[in-house]
């Protein structure tokens, strides 16, 4: 939007106090009676967060149980906080797994590269906002801890729009 | 024997005054109660601020602490008590400590003049007069404590040893002395209607004459400008004006010490609406009747009056809350020159006007509760009415800082505007 300057057209002499007074104090009657607030009540009443919001980690599971993350070393990587720490670890069979997957909450800057990055879909950002905790290590989520939420996930685009036309 | 005679006398009729033993008893007796119901009032103003100001912005206001949010002054209460106190090292620390109770008390004290009910006839006592303290010079009484308020904020001020507190309490002081001047000036004209400074007098003189808001609007205009400016509110609240002051005279205040000092803001202004509607309302007086301001007394009529002190006094309050979350406040040289040149050179022409015409009038041998008396003063104050609001309306009293900006250069930022437009909406 083109950026416009409007010179009000006020009187150059001294104006009236009293009749905008009176304006004004209609006007704030008007909101005091008027029956619709815009408090939310939040503990009780929630605001519907949008599909896109990006809020504390998720990390999603297979059937059995075990996180889909294979420990390709993608996200640590393009972190620009710096924040996940991962040790990829191998099975017998030779799949890969991650050992050591931390994520610091308190450096996270939530851009969600992270998930955009991950071949396997595994980690994911989470709608979610109520993450407060009692100590400041409790905001360093370990794998268990990524794995057992259970908060609904970000999408990251809209699916039917994906390259955001 | 007599006075014995007269004594038992005094004790079986309840329409007389009571004994004096039973004088002190029931003096004593009122002041609790009355202080009672008065800090309650001042505790319930700030809670009643909370959502006068939130409904005004469209939010709910607070509703967590007992139904509805009833209980939210006790739990300020107890929050401000359970605070830490600070005291700044370079205060001076005996007026540091005394200045909230200064503050506080002039407000309370005030109150103790003001009749809130037709007198309560107790069997077995007498009657009692529903003031706490019925002074004859009740009224010059409340001009004397009322000034007193502005000590508590100037020590306030002075001894925290902060700029911003000095600054506020400079404002202060000169705002107070500069209001309490027009509300004084206005205040006389009431005094010269009455021809008596009690109070009670004054109630019973508008009993008989009508209300003084209808005889003297204007004066009712300059001494509720006044109040507000002496109970420091907005528009008027440069002394505490924290966008400029940080917060003014209480910058260095924490917990109950600090919170004395808006419980004397909303104790000032329940004593300002006390006042406001006892010189210019009929006080306890229920409009359009004559039943209740003679004898016999009774307690159905005190209670009734009662009440309608209470919603005169309710509505005042409610209006001083209204009229603080409408305006902006005034810069400073507005407010002085809103004092000095506007409101004082009024009071004093009024004054002139209503004393000449009183005593015009009764040389005239118009009796003062005469129609030829009342509608006398109506005519001169519906003209004077008339007058003083067209002039104020063509915008001679408040300068906004833009009229000195001049004509030639609104012109040129005007032209300026133009092009800016032409080049983003047709050139684009």
């Amino acid at each position: 939007m083109a950026i416009t300057t409007r010179v009000v057209d006020r009187p150059t002499d001294q104006s009236s106090y009293v009749r905008a007074t009176f304006q004004g104090l209609a006007l704030t009657f008007k909101h005091l009676v008027d029956p619709h607030k815009v408090t939310v009540q939040y503990p009780e009443e929630k605001w519907d967060i949008g599909p896109r919001w990006r809020g504390t980690h998720r990390m999603l599971t297979t059937e059995d149980g075990k996180a889909k993350c294979v420990a390709c070393g993608l996200c640590p990587t393009v972190c620009p906080a710096n924040c996940i720490k991962l040790v990829p670890g191998e099975d017998e069979q030779g799949n890969r797994y991650p050992v050591v997957f931390d994520i610091d909450e308190f450096r996270c800057i939530f851009c969600g590269y992270c998930q955009e990055v991950c071949p396997e879909e595994a980690i994911h950002l989470g709608r979610h906002y109520e993450n407060a905790e009692y100590e400041r290590k409790d905001f360093v989520y370990d794998l268990k801890r990524l794995t057992s939420q259970t908060h609904p996930v970000c999408e990251m685009w809209d699916p039917a729009d994906p390259k955001g036309e | 024997m007599t006075h014995l005679m007269a004594l038992l006398l005094q004790v079986a009729d309840p329409q007389l005054p009571p004994s004096a033993g039973m004088f002190i008893l029931f003096g004593a007796i009122k002041a609790g109660v009355a202080f009672g119901i008065y800090m309650l009032c001042v505790a319930y103003t700030t809670l009643l601020e909370r959502w006068l100001a939130a409904w005004i912005q469209d939010r709910l206001g607070p509703n967590r602490a007992g139904p509805k949010g009833i209980l939210q002054p006790i739990a300020d209460g107890i929050k401000n008590f359970m605070k830490e106190e600070t005291l700044p090292a370079a205060a001076s620390k005996t007026l540091f400590v005394l200045a909230p109770a200064i503050a506080f008390i002039p407000a309370m004290l005030t109150w103790a003049v003001i009749p809130f009910a037709a007198p309560l006839p107790i069997p077995g006592v007498g009657l009692v007069s529903m003031a706490v303290a019925d002074l004859p010079i009740g009224f010059l009484f409340t001009l004397a404590v009322g000034s007193l308020g502005v000590y508590g904020i100037t020590i306030a001020g002075w001894s925290s040893n902060n700029k911003y507190a000095l600054l506020g309490a400079m404002r202060a002081s000169a705002q107070m002395i500069s209001y309490e001047i027009a509300m004084g000036m206005s205040t006389v004209c009431v005094l010269l209607l009455a021809g008596n400074v009690n109070l009670n007098e004054i109630v019973a003189q508008q009993q008989g004459q009508g209300w003084n808001v209808v005889m003297l609007t204007l004066a009712f205009f300059i001494f509720a400008v006044s109040a507000l400016a002496e109970t420091n509110r907005v528009p008027f609240d440069l002394p505490e004006s924290e966008s400029e002051l940080v917060a003014g005279y209480h910058a260095e205040y924490s917990s109950m010490r600090y919170s004395m000092f808006p419980l004397a803001e909303y104790a000032n202004i329940i004593t300002s609406s006390g006042l406001m509607v006892t010189l210019f309302f009929g006080g306890w007086d229920i409009p359009f009747t004559q039943w209740d301001n003679m004898a016999p007394w009774s307690v159905a009529k005190t209670l009734l009056t009662l009440g309608a002190y209470f919603a005169k006094v309710f509505f005042f309050v409610f209006s001083f809350i209204w009229i603080r979350w409408t305006v902006p406040r005034f810069r400073y040289d507005q407010l002085m020159a809103l004092g000095w040149k506007v409101l004082l050179p009024m009071a004093l022409l009024y004054i002139t006007t209503v004393a000449s015409l009183v005593l015009a009038l009764d040389a005239a041998g118009l009796g003062r509760t005469s129609y030829g008396f009342r509608g006398a003063f109506l005519a001169m104050n519906v003209v004077f009415v008339i007058l003083v609001f067209w002039i104020l309306d063509r915008g001679r009293t408040i300068s906004p800082s833009y009229s000195r900006v001049t004509k030639e250069r609104i012109a040129r930022l005007q032209t300026g505007a133009q092009r800016s437009d032409l080049l983003n909406e047709k050139g684009a």
